[in-house]
């Protein structure tokens, strides 16, 4: 009844496919391919209001100055606990919400918040895919309209689109002719997930922005979209940006991860780098709270005790050291930054840049833009010049 | 089939389910929920009804508290806690079971808590109404609960309403809710489910300590294999509102019989498999409402046979390990 929900992802791309896409699997291509997506600086605080008055008493953090970038054909695997900014960023790359601070700058072209025209082709060329299959499609329309929704407002034609619509659903593993005219309350959660790939997918995007698209499906649900995901990178050479909670599947499906925790990136690095050397304090707390899977070695400590702080006022200094067994007194003070990891090389060529103190100058070194597979940590305990040259070492 | 001979024998177990099916009922449609899950769980022991979304896992729990809607929900078969017969029992011996013998805890710990009043006044409250000791002993008890629990400040937060805590102290102050009268069985359904990694190990490894301390028995709801090995004696897989495989963590893990679960535990996944194709399970979960009268899992399985039509048998590995599949046989 659930049609061939395997991972079929054998459509034709026919006319206008080539999207100016280029071709995938070049993830681990080296890191001479220009960024497709490149951030810098982002930042959103939302206010929190409070009192009679209404006034703004306080401030969440929410994204407190990210740096990253994407290359052509990576996936690129956003892993942090709830409030650590993952999703606000993900908005904030799409242009839903809007930055206080920060570049963004698309396969080469900076995009601008207020000129219409551009975002509108940058959201044609990005695309979202939701946590909530059912509330990301409008109830109302059987889901064949809701796939051909985006291509006419695009100006493709009704016929065409209608074409397009049913090449999609065999794409995503979906029989046309069983589903089109079905609404969304009529599909389970995967297929629901697998429409909102369609959709997603409808207007040729060269990027896909996975807001924790799997995470409420089940397990045995779950793996049948990882692996239509992976086979449609392939096919039509997407790029990734693949926010979970879950970090089983952001090392399953990612060439390069990035942590964060309470709006800030404290690591970033290859998937290899990141789950079998990681630098960072959390990021090794985050990875040892994964249950062990096997009954004879059960965890017997936990990594950490108490809940994650508020982002509302984050600690000063490194946001972490609250709950850090290693935080030392330039740990409150200093704020570290994104830095390579010490005695760097970490197995992926990391490129050694910054030098003792280069982070320091934030505009003038490329230190922190061309960082190619490199491996780099926000700790004053790890990185090579975290900044202030307070650090020991 | 037949009710044996309540109690007696060398060990008695302290839960025994026997045929407890559980139907929902509206106008148009009627939900098989449950069908026919019988298990034992001796004192002391811990398991896990593992399963996906609407296998009939938390039905399940629920029905051996019998806390499922009276008017629209359907419950036959046996259960018995300590000896008594809970299908038989009054509303009011039922509500005393529920807080002295039976402690519960849910995803969600609003809903355990009162919003009105403080979280150390509702742990008192408890005490003082089942166990009938004055204010100031169940007050001072309530303080070393929530010291047991690992609440930083307990006396503080004593006096905090339960939304003016985190995520996991609310948890916490849950289970220490649940632990205020000593229980001898814990029903956990999905209590970490809603919680962040760091904090997911924390309350897990707080259960298991308490467990072993106390001495209570379990029974653990979770749709989560990795949270199931953390803390299963035993594991029970449940799909289509049976348990298809019941046995020892260890066992299930390494040994997995059923064709569901070992498909659970393929497309479980970790990082090793990376770079190579997930071995899903294809189609989705079965309709609740159209149950197949054989195999539930047929459907999706790729060893079906016609033999799978008929309700498949439950069969014994070892006294331990059951299996409900043709192929076992």
């Amino acid at each position: 009844m659930s049609g061939g929900a395997d991972t079929r992802a054998g459509g034709t791309r026919s006319e206008g496919a080539q999207g100016a896409g280029p071709q995938g699997g070049g993830a681990r291509s080296g890191s001479a391919a220009p960024p497709l997506l490149e951030v810098r600086d982002l930042r959103k605080h939302f206010p929190v209001r409070g009192g009679i008055l209404n006034r703004t008493v306080a401030w969440v953090k929410a994204v407190d100055d990210v740096d990253l970038h994407v290359r052509p054909g990576e996936v690129l695997g956003i892993v942090g606990e709830s409030g650590c900014g993952k999703s606000t960023t993900a908005r904030l790359l799409m242009h839903l919400i809007r930055a206080d601070a920060g570049r963004v700058t698309f396969d080469g072209a900076l995009v601008q918040a207020d000129d219409a025209a551009g975002l509108r082709e940058v959201r044609r060329q990005m695309q979202m895919v939701f946590q909530d299959s059912y509330s990301s499609l409008n109830p109302r329309l059987p889901i064949e309209e809701t796939i051909m929704f985006g291509p006419k407002v695009h100006g493709v034609s009704a016929g065409a689109a209608r074409e397009r619509a049913r090449e999609l659903f065999t794409l995503v593993g979906l029989d046309p002719a069983q589903f089109i005219r079905r609404y969304p309350h009529e599909l389970s959660g995967g297929q629901r997930q697998r429409v909102n790939i369609a959709r997603a997918l409808a207007l040729e995007p060269r990027l896909l922005i996975l807001d924790e698209a799997v995470s409420a499906l089940d397990k045995s649900v779950e793996a049948q979209v990882l692996n239509l995901l992976l086979a449609l990178r392939r096919e039509l050479g997407l790029t990734y940006v693949f926010i979970s909670h879950d970090l089983n599947v952001v090392q399953y499906m990612s060439d390069r991860v990035l942590v964060m925790y309470l709006g800030k990136v404290v690591e970033i690095g290859p998937t290899a780098d990141i789950y079998e050397r990681m630098q960072h304090p959390y990021t090794e707390a985050l990875l040892s709270a994964m249950p062990s899977m096997d009954p004879d070695r059960r965890t017997e400590r936990p990594p950490l005790t108490g809940d994650p702080p508020n982002p509302i006022n984050p600690p000063p200094g490194c946001r972490f050291h609250t709950r850090c067994r290693f935080a030392d007194d330039v740990c409150r003070r200093a704020e570290p930054r994104l830095a390579p990891v010490q005695g760097a090389g970490g197995g992926t060529g990391g490129d050694g840049r910054g030098g003792r103190d280069g982070g320091n100058d934030r505009n003038g070194g490329n230190g922190r833009n061309d960082t190619g597979g490199s491996h780099l940590v926000a700790c004053h305990m790890r990185a090579v010049g975290s900044g202030h040259g307070l650090a020991p070492g | 089939m037949h009710n044996p001979a309540h109690a007696g024998t060398a060990r008695s177990p302290l839960v025994r389910a026997e045929d407890v099916t559980v139907r929902f009922e509206s106008r148009d449609a009627t939900v098989q929920a449950v069908n026919s899950v019988s298990f034992t769980l001796d004192p002391g022991e811990v398991l896990c009804i593992l399963g996906e979304s609407g296998s009939g896992k938390s039905v399940t729990l629920r029905a051996l508290m019998r806390l499922l809607p009276p008017r629209r929900s359907f419950l036959t078969g046996r259960i018995e806690i300590g000896g008594r017969d809970v299908l038989a029992m009054s509303e009011r011996a039922l509500a005393d079971l529920r807080g002295t013998e039976v402690g519960m805890i849910f995803q969600e710990p609003m809903v355990a808590f009162d919003p009105v009043y403080s979280v150390g006044r509702q742990i008192t409250e408890t005490i003082v109404r089942h166990e009938g000791v004055g204010r100031p002993e169940a007050t001072r008890r309530a303080l070393d609960l929530l010291e047991r629990v690992r609440i930083p400040s307990p006396a503080r937060r004593l006096r905090a309403y339960p939304h003016e805590l985190s995520g996991g102290m609310r948890q916490r102050a849950m289970i220490a809710l649940a632990l205020s009268c000593r229980p001898s069985l814990l029903l956990a359904d999905e209590p970490t489910t809603a919680l962040d990694a760091t904090v997911q190990i924390q309350i897990l490894l707080l259960l298991r300590e308490l467990q072993r301390e106390l001495g209570m028995a379990v029974i653990f709801v979770t749709h989560d294999v990795g949270v199931a090995v953390e803390i299963a004696d035993r594991i029970a897989v449940m799909y289509g509102g049976r348990f298809v495989e019941t046995g020892p963590v260890g066992q299930i893990m390494r040994d997995p019989r059923h064709p569901y679960t070992r498909g659970l535990l393929t497309s479980t996944v970790h990082g090793s498999l990376r770079g190579t194709l997930l071995e899903a399970i294809p189609g989705s979960p079965p309709d609740m409402t159209r149950l197949p009268p054989g195999c539930a899992f047929a459907p999706r399985c790729r060893y079906a046979e016609p033999r799978c039509e008929a309700p498949p048998p439950a069969v014994d590995l070892s006294p331990r390990h059951m299996v409900r599949c043709v192929r076992a046989a």
